[in-house]
């Protein structure tokens, strides 16, 4: 399974803008959904660790609409995790 | 279903923006708009050393959101057209930030379809503002009134907490 990893804002100045991943057919620890994608991210480096702790209030989209934890991902999906938004 | 006449103009950009001519290409040769409504946000200064904004975005989800919320306003109001401005960048206080302008038969639902958006604007939007203060920077938070603001138009499809995401 391909996905890409998007970030914004407080989470972007620490881990960057984008990152891809890639887990081999099989692959145990490979992601069922954005939340379990979340804690295997926290699970790769420190800096992940401390942006995407469960502690740290963010807010996730997959294929740019958004959505909770339990949403299931797909090969190929588009994840993006940041905090609360702020416009207008 | 929106009627297939809906208007709508989605731009996410750093230059300034003209209210007037805004207005202008959104009423152009519609005689049965009998109303056009019009929100404009300024950057407004947060204290000693304001020295700018700067906002970040997420392209392409922005627009797909922004459309979302204009297809859910046409469920909820008789209106005939909707322009979005969002100014992304550098910007200082008395800056320009956001439009949101409606047009419709009569008042109401241009007033109402106005403020709808706004609201859902801030808190579904996928913007982040850095406030700038004597160089320092400062990620501005969520507000909870924004959610309880967008709360009060009832069940909303795709919409989710914002200023208390999810933990976990």
């Amino acid at each position: 399974m391909k996905l890409t990893v998007r970030y914004f804002a407080r989470v972007r100045e620490v881990l960057g803008p984008v990152e891809h991943w890639t887990w081999s057919a099989d692959a145990a620890d490979t992601p069922q959904t954005v939340g379990d994608l979340r804690a295997w991210l926290v699970r790769q480096s420190e800096a992940h660790a401390q942006v995407l702790a469960p502690d740290q209030g963010l807010r996730a989209a997959m294929d740019q609409a958004m959505c909770e934890g339990s949403h299931p991902l797909h090969d190929g999906a588009e994840v993006a995790f940041f905090p609360p938004v702020t416009g207008g | 279903m929106n009627p297939p006449s809906l208007r709508r103009r989605i731009a996410i950009q750093t230059q300034d923006f003209v209210l007037q001519h805004e207005l202008d290409a959104l009423c152009e040769g519609d005689a049965s708009a009998g109303a056009v409504t019009s929100f404009v946000g300024l950057v407004r200064a947060w204290g000693e050393g304001s020295e700018a904004l700067e906002l970040e975005h997420y392209p392409g989800m922005t627009e797909r959101s922004i459309d979302q919320m204009i297809d859910e306003a046409a469920r909820r109001f008789d209106i005939r057209g909707v322009c979005v401005v969002h100014r992304v960048g550098r910007l200082t206080p008395g800056e320009q930030i956001v439009l949101v302008a409606v047009t419709s038969s009569h008042r109401r639902a241009a007033f109402e379809a106005c403020e709808f958006l706004m609201d859902w604007l801030k808190t579904q939007a996928p913007f982040w503002k850095k406030e700038i203060t004597d160089g320092v920077g400062r990620w501005v938070d969520a507000r909870e009134q924004d959610d309880a603001a967008l709360a009060r138009w009832g069940d909303l499809p795709g919409a989710v907490a914002n200023a208390h995401a999810q933990r976990g």
